[in-house]
């Protein structure tokens, strides 16, 4: 762990910053927010492995890196460096660079009536409040948790920048709205902390991609905190793409609060950053109310990959999917963390939670704990895991007719992780994931190849409770 | 290349000559050299001897079936042939096409023309039946230096085929094998078949847990594939699939070794006499 000083030193610089221009230009609804933000992660720091939440996920390299904050323009994006990360069949982009909005970046033409898309640094500007900011202190800060959370409290603190998204009732958009969130440093290790919130109003429909792609080899930090609500009858689809550089670190949170016969479907895809935690949480508070987690986490290397999933049922007859896979090569560790609370009303309550893991090498490690709080009695839960390795029957039958050892390998990975695939329904999400997925699965049966070519994979890990 | 396609098209259950101009050049020598040839082979699993010394020439155009008890080392045999890593070949030698089979990996024995229909085809869920055959077929095309099959040329053929052996087209798009019935999966092995085009088909059992319906399509897909450039190594517990694939030469395997070899009729006594000979043999043999 960080001594004192380096951690006040890393964040409270850039609290002073925040602090200043939070009591010049936002409102004090805002502000106090902050304070208590700041005040949390003041208080408590970085958790350690001793509390149950982090058990599995050691946060010591975090905490000593001395990160910093970008200053305005500092780095500078070209519309060539993010060429290969536009999305051609999404209804908008926008871009963050260090968590930053860059309008200039950003495509936000032709927009449908309806859907109001912001920068919330904008939209919460108290000097130029329009109807844009409307809805914005119902709900920014009312979800997401800072008292169990520090790195919450701490991006609840410092953000400078995210999107507002707010989808007027009974608007339905086929095509995703892309969020890119870049990072670059140039030889400085920058942290952001960007902030997101997502209103989906009654009988709404959408879907958004927040995407997590470095553009250098520098260490970055993102601490992202998004909160997403779905009122009645909403429909929403949210994609979580970690895909930075070996050496970045991703804290993740999304919160989601579902109303009454409301629809979300979190899809998550791993592939990048050195220290990754995946937090998803949704609370399913009216009846009727549904929600899928899927997953897909592929480490290779050190990756270090901890998915936190926390399911709470409020309601009655509300249910729940998880299904979260891993694959990991090399010395990559992964964790599968899935925690389900049935409240005392919440009867007729439907959960299920699987966890799948490929080992592709005898170094690699996944620790997957389920974890039930049932406190009504009329309930369904269910929950299983398994580990294993590519199955060497299937691996045989593949080169018994012809096709080569490697290729083989790269048919049984994506085989596995296609499952993630076809549970998106948005075929563009779809599109953009399988991409993603294919370019992925090569990597890793050449990084298993050269990794460990003779040795024997075992199995490693733990079945908890 | 486009000559070859056409040629493949037209192909197959047609055409008895299909399979020279498959195999081109190579049968040249063929008249000469045998298709397959073991010698003094054996095979052991977790150092437990299970092939204790078969030997068998097999001829381009021929049928043979092995025959015999079970634990004599038939599916072993089939294993070794078809060069799955579980076995460990402790002697003897095997000729594919002048070729050392056994210095071969499972791919390029498949690519140099073995097929190995399983006794239990293996579910593989998440991949697509014809998106499997199709990269199969390419695999092997591409090692034979002939052009790559895309979508539009493989479909029609795929389709014609599946016909042929009354297989449903939603298979197509199904997970290979995936909760397939024991005769689907049968089926489905004698479709890969069809469009792999080997020179030695191992049939392992084809006719184990099949209804009269579902042996009679895999029988009539397999004569359909006959041809002189082609051998069979039909291999069964039981007399009843040689009423359909009639056998050009009977061996009977016991105890890793062939006991007797005959032609046709050697099937049929077998169904009278059972295997009980065989197995009074062995025990003599080892009281002995």
């Amino acid at each position: 762990m960080a001594t004192e000083t380096e951690r006040l030193n890393t964040y409270s610089e850039a609290w002073a910053v925040t602090r200043a221009h939070a009591v010049a230009q936002e409102p004090v609804w805002l502000r106090q927010l902050r304070e208590e933000g700041w005040a949390r992660f003041d208080a408590k720091g970085f958790p350690s492995t001793r509390e149950e939440d982090w058990r599995f996920t050691n946060l010591a390299a975090l905490a000593k890196t001395p990160f910093r904050r970008a200053s305005r323009g500092e780095f500078a994006v070209t519309a060539a460096q993010l060429e290969p990360y536009r999305l051609s069949g999404a209804l908008c982009q926008l871009v963050f660079v260090n968590g930053r909005f860059a309008p200039e970046l950003s495509a936000l033409s032709g927009l449908p009536n309806g859907l109001l898309v912001r920068s919330l640094a904008e939209a919460t500007d108290a000097s130029r409040q329009d109807r844009a900011s409307e809805g914005i202190e119902q709900h920014l800060g009312r979800y997401a948790q800072m008292d169990r959370d520090v790195f919450t409290a701490l991006n609840t603190a410092l953000w400078e920048d995210g999107a507002y998204l707010r989808i007027r009732s009974g608007l339905a958009l086929e095509r995703p709205i892309h969020l890119l969130h870049l990072a670059t440093g140039a030889h400085a290790a920058i942290a952001s902390h960007p902030r997101t919130l997502i209103v989906a109003e009654a009988s709404s429909q959408v879907a958004i991609i927040e995407d997590y792609v470095s553009l250098g080899a520098e260490t970055a930090f993102a601490n992202a905190v998004t909160e997403l609500v779905a009122a009645e009858g909403a429909v929403v689809s949210h994609l979580l793409v970690e895909r930075e550089n070996l050496a970045s670190f991703n804290v993740s949170t999304l919160r989601i609060e579902q109303a009454r016969n409301a629809r979300v479907d979190s899809h998550s895809i791993l592939t990048g950053g050195s220290l990754v935690r995946n937090n998803v949480h949704p609370v399913l508070n009216g009846e009727g109310a549904e929600c899928l987690l899927d997953g897909l986490f592929t480490g290779a290397a050190s990756q270090h990959l901890d998915n936190f999933m926390l399911v709470e049922h409020a309601r009655p007859h509300c249910n729940s999917r998880q299904f979260y896979n891993g694959i990991l090569a090399g010395g990559a560790r992964g964790v599968f963390h899935g925690r389900i609370v049935v409240a005392k009303d919440a009867q007729k309550t439907d959960a299920k939670q699987t966890n799948r893991n490929l080992l592709l090498s005898p170094r690699a490690r996944i620790d997957t704990k389920p974890q039930l709080e049932i406190y009504a009695d009329d309930v369904k839960c269910t929950h299983g895991a398994t580990i294993g390795q590519i199955d060497n029957a299937q691996l045989f039958y593949l080169r018994a007719r012809g096709i080569a050892e490697a290729e083989a390998r790269n048919l049984l990975l994506y085989a596995f992780a296609a499952e993630s695939l076809d549970r998106m329904a948005n075929p563009v999400v779809r599109e953009f994931a399988a991409t993603l997925l294919h370019a992925r699965i090569m990597e890793l049966v050449a990084a298993a190849k050269t990794d460990a070519d003779a040795e024997i994979p075992t199995q490693n890990g733990e079945d908890a409770e | 290349m486009k000559t070859g396609k056409a040629e493949n098209r037209q192909g197959f259950f047609s055409g008895r000559d299909m399979g020279r101009a498959a195999i081109g050049k190579g049968s040249m020598e063929k008249t000469a050299m045998a298709l397959l040839e073991i010698r003094d082979l054996h095979a052991a699993v977790d150092g437990h001897e299970i092939l204790k010394g078969v030997n068998l020439t097999v001829n381009a155009g021929e049928v043979h079936s092995i025959m015999g008890p079970n634990g004599s080392g038939k599916s072993t045999l089939s294993s070794v042939l078809a060069r799955r890593d579980t076995y460990e070949v402790t002697g003897g030698s095997v000729l594919f096409n002048g070729k050392n089979l056994l210095a071969m990996e499972p791919e390029e024995a498949a690519c140099e023309g073995v097929f190995l229909a399983f006794q239990y085809p293996v579910e593989i869920p998440g991949i697509g039946n014809a998106y499997f055959l199709r990269s199969a077929v390419n695999a092997v095309r591409k090692y034979r230096g002939q052009d790559e099959l895309d979508a539009m040329d493989f479909l029609p053929l795929y389709k014609e085929r599946m016909k042929l052996l009354e297989m449903d087209e939603k298979f197509m798009n199904r997970s290979v094998n995936e909760g397939f019935s024991g005769g689907e999966k049968k089926r489905n092995e004698i479709l890969q078949m069809a469009m792999l085009e080997p020179k030695l088909a191992i049939l392992d059992e084809a006719d184990s847990g099949l209804d009269i319906d579902a042996l009679r399509i895999v029988s009539g897909g397999v004569n359909a594939l006959r041809n002189p450039d082609r051998a069979f190594l039909v291999i069964t517990h039981y007399q009843r699939l040689l009423n359909t694939i009639k056998p050009d030469f009977v061996h009977v395997l016991v105890d890793g070794k062939i006991a007797r070899s005959g032609g046709p009729e050697l099937a049929l006594e077998l169904e009278e006499t059972g295997y009980g000979w065989a197995e009074a043999e062995q025990t003599q043999a080892l009281s002995a």
